[in-house]
């Protein structure tokens, strides 16, 4: 880092960065500030444009100012939206998190069938959204789905799941768990294999308890690993969208929009109700509260995340 | 030193990289276009006949089957203009308009691509078409409610290609052993619903009849009960009057009342046609372009009648069209080549001995031939239906308006309010999000 700081030495690392910066560049700063220009345009986004010959006077013939942003809070639709994204991730969060705890200590016991676990969790992570919310799609079908007809062998008549407006969003909350546990159980798993046992050995000596080993000594061990998987757990629960637009039906987001969620609501402005200037107004929105969520779980992580050092 | 020297080649070649994108594209601003649409009416400068010309055909009806046919089209055009090379991309439908908005706001549409009626104003309103009324000849065999689906403020900017409607198909055998009477073109909804209760009730498996709760039955449904979803001038939604309302009801009612209809659980996601042709379907409502895959894969008997209605008759009026971009360096060839695949007799008589949809001319040989064809027996009643065809509303946040309906529709099925409520619900959101202007 030191060696950064003169301006020399910067430009010679330039090279060296220049051809991620190329792709930094091109595919996300310029979109970027190209959405934002869009945010205050009335652009359907159905007519030719193009960003180095004449954008301006584009942005010039479309300027509608703030009437997107006015509009989006006018029309109260986005806080229906929000209230979904904010329900799925008070349902994903906790579950999620106990799922890959629990992943990353059946893994962390070395066990013979340790590997094979390991792979049996990971699949999911690694089967495209697409098949995997297709076999969900099966699994909670009323009828004929592989769900309720083991609940109707107990006896329980299973509710309709994804056409229901009640069930619609824990059934993709369901789906959305079961293919990320894997993945943030093997990033849990890297954390505790990365504590130090000795710390083991002097809570023994003390004669601590297993529940007592695991609070004390093994979560705050964990947290920075736990803080940093909420984070990115959390940013990718805003940006929720391929299952719901797989399990859904036609993609509409479920009976009556239960499963409206932002991205969706971006996409279906964007690219099938022809108002690209509303969808970016839409993502810009997003944008502000995922970095609001970021920010304050940034404030917040000094109360309970203990760096060892 | 060296480094430095190295670093600034490479800033260098970053510029040049993003240079290269900006010298693509030597277009006019899109604030132009609606000036080019009005130049493109003077004379152009038409090229000469045996100038070698490129052009390139995007389209997606022809996907799933019928591309060949397309195919045996164009060969017969290059026999007409040897010196045009048509280049043919054929997409699902599922993907192609999302592959086109791209390819159009990228200056990288082809010179000639198909869209269908609903999203035909969308793009006709932002300026990206060519008006080729000028340039296609004689528009007199074709079928003028086709013809005039696709004129946009007094522009011919399309020229429909094919066009299709919606008939009752009907299982001959289940009407056998349910001891009915085969449908006629006198029926109404009740005969239907009498027909399709004895039907149910020969099995449990077995269906009466299938007509989703979708947009595309609504506002046709209302229409054959009187009612409508907008006033005629296209100015106001009238979706909440009370006879849609009536019309809703008893849709819902098929459904979850008499249960002749399966409904979404019931079908546990098996296709409508499928329904049909594994034969546990009395009657289904559904598009003319149906007949091939029921003649190849049902092993019952079946027909077709004119769909029955309430008050009235209505019925669909599907249609796709061939349009030339606003931007094509050859408005001519492409006009022509429009004007060829879309009515000529070369084109037409091949379209209809592939049974691919109904071409939208009025040529009587050319009709007859179609009529030929059998199953289903009773063909007559598909131009019977003719003198039904009711258009949808469009507008210009067509999909947008399609969403909202839907979705109102669907919570009056699932009777979580009355099929009022919801209409009002509706017809409240569609005045707050749907901008007629």
């Amino acid at each position: 880092m030191k060696r950064l700081k003169s301006k020399h030495s910067f430009i010679s690392a330039l090279p060296f960065l220049a051809p991620s910066l190329a792709g930094l560049i091109l595919f996300s700063l310029i979109p970027i500030l190209a959405s934002l220009a869009i945010s205050v345009t009335g652009w359907s986004g159905m007519s030719r444009v193009s960003l180095f010959n004449g954008f301006f006077a584009f942005v010039q013939t479309h300027f509608i100012g703030l009437t997107n942003y006015l509009d989006i809070f006018s029309d109260g639709e986005v806080w229906r939206v929000l209230s979904h994204n904010a329900y799925f991730i008070i349902l994903y969060l906790p579950l999620m998190l106990l799922l890959s705890l629990l992943v990353a200590s059946i893994l962390h016991h070395k066990s013979r069938a340790a590997g094979k676990y390991r792979v049996m969790y990971y699949i999911p992570v690694l089967t495209s959204w697409v098949a995997g919310a297709l076999i969900w799609k099966w699994l909670l079908s009323p009828e004929y789905g592989l769900v309720n007809n083991i609940l109707a062998f107990f006896g329980v008549d299973g509710p309709l799941w994804l056409q229901s407006e009640v069930w619609a969003m824990p059934s993709i909350v369901l789906a959305s768990v079961w293919k990320d546990m894997g993945f943030y159980g093997m990033i849990l798993l890297a954390g505790l294999t990365g504590i130090n046992p000795e710390y083991y050995d002097a809570a023994d000596i003390d004669g601590a308890n297993r529940w007592r080993k695991y609070t004390r000594v093994t979560l705050p061990m964990l947290s920075p690993i736990l803080f940093y998987v909420i984070m990115l757990s959390l940013i990718n629960a805003f940006q929720l969208f391929p299952q719901i637009m797989i399990m859904t039906k036609n993609g509409d987001a479920g009976p009556n929009g239960a499963t409206m969620v932002m991205v969706e609501r971006i996409y279906k402005y964007a690219f099938r109700y022809g108002r690209m200037g509303y969808a970016a107004a839409y993502s810009w929105i997003l944008f502000i509260v995922i970095f609001s969520f970021t920010a304050l779980q940034n404030i917040l992580q000094k109360r309970w995340v203990h760096y060892d050092s | 030193m060296k480094t430095r020297l190295m670093a600034l080649l490479l800033v260098a070649l970053l510029a040049l990289t993003l240079a290269g994108c900006a010298s693509d594209s030597p277009s006019p601003s899109p604030g132009n276009n609606n000036n080019n649409n009005n130049n493109n009416n003077q004379t152009p400068a038409a090229p000469p006949a045996d100038e070698p010309i490129t052009l390139r055909l995007e389209q997606f009806s022809g996907s799933g089957g019928n591309e060949d046919t397309l195919k045996e089209m164009l060969s017969k055009f290059n026999v007409i203009h040897p010196n045009i090379t048509v280049e043919l991309q054929t997409f699902g439908y599922d993907d192609y308009f999302t592959q086109l908005q791209t390819k159009v706001v990228g200056g990288n549409a082809a010179d000639v691509f198909e869209l269908n009626f609903e999203n035909f104003v969308s793009y006709a309103s932002e300026g990206v078409l060519l008006d080729i009324g000028g340039r296609i000849g004689d528009t007199s065999g074709f079928n003028q409610t086709a013809l005039d689906a696709f004129n946009y403020q007094g522009r011919q900017y399309g020229v429909p290609n094919s066009f299709s409607n919606v008939v009752l198909i009907y299982n001959k055998d289940l009407f056998d052993r349910a001891g009915e009477a085969y449908p006629t073109s006198a029926w109404t909804w009740a005969e239907m619903l009498a027909a399709a209760k004895s039907i149910r009730a020969l099995d449990s498996s077995i269906f009466g009849l299938y007509r989703p709760i979708s947009f595309h039955e609504f506002y046709k449904g209302v229409r054959q009960n009187g009612g409508s979803l907008m006033t005629d001038d296209m100015r106001q939604f009238t979706v909440n009057l009370p006879q849609n309302a009536e019309t809703l009801e008893t849709m819902i009612g098929w459904v979850n009342d008499s249960n002749v209809m399966p409904n979404d659980a019931q079908m546990g996601g098996m296709g409508d046609w499928d329904l049909f042709v594994s034969g546990r379907l009395g009657m289904i409502v559904t598009g003319i372009w149906a007949f091939g895959h029921y003649t190849e894969n049902c092993d019952f008997a079946w027909d077709i009648a004119v769909e029955p209605g309430n008050t009235g008759k209505a019925t669909h009026f599907f249609s796709n069209a061939y349009v030339v971009n606003n931007e094509t360096k050859h408005p001519e060839a492409a006009a022509a080549l429009v004007a060829f695949l879309a009515g000529s007799r070369e084109a037409t008589s091949i379209r209809v001995a592939a049974s691919w949809e109904l071409p939208p001319v009025t040529y009587s040989d050319i009709l007859d031939a179609y009529l030929a064809i059998s199953p289903p027996a009773n063909r007559s009643a598909v131009f019977e239906s003719l003198n039904y065809l009711c258009t949808p509303p469009v507008v210009k946040q067509q999909s947008e308006m399609q969403d909202i309906i839907a979705k109102h529709l669907g919570n009056a099925l699932s009777g979580s309010m009355s099929a009022q409520d919801a209409l009002d619900a509706c017809q409240q959101e569609l005045e707050q999000k749907i901008n007629l202007n």
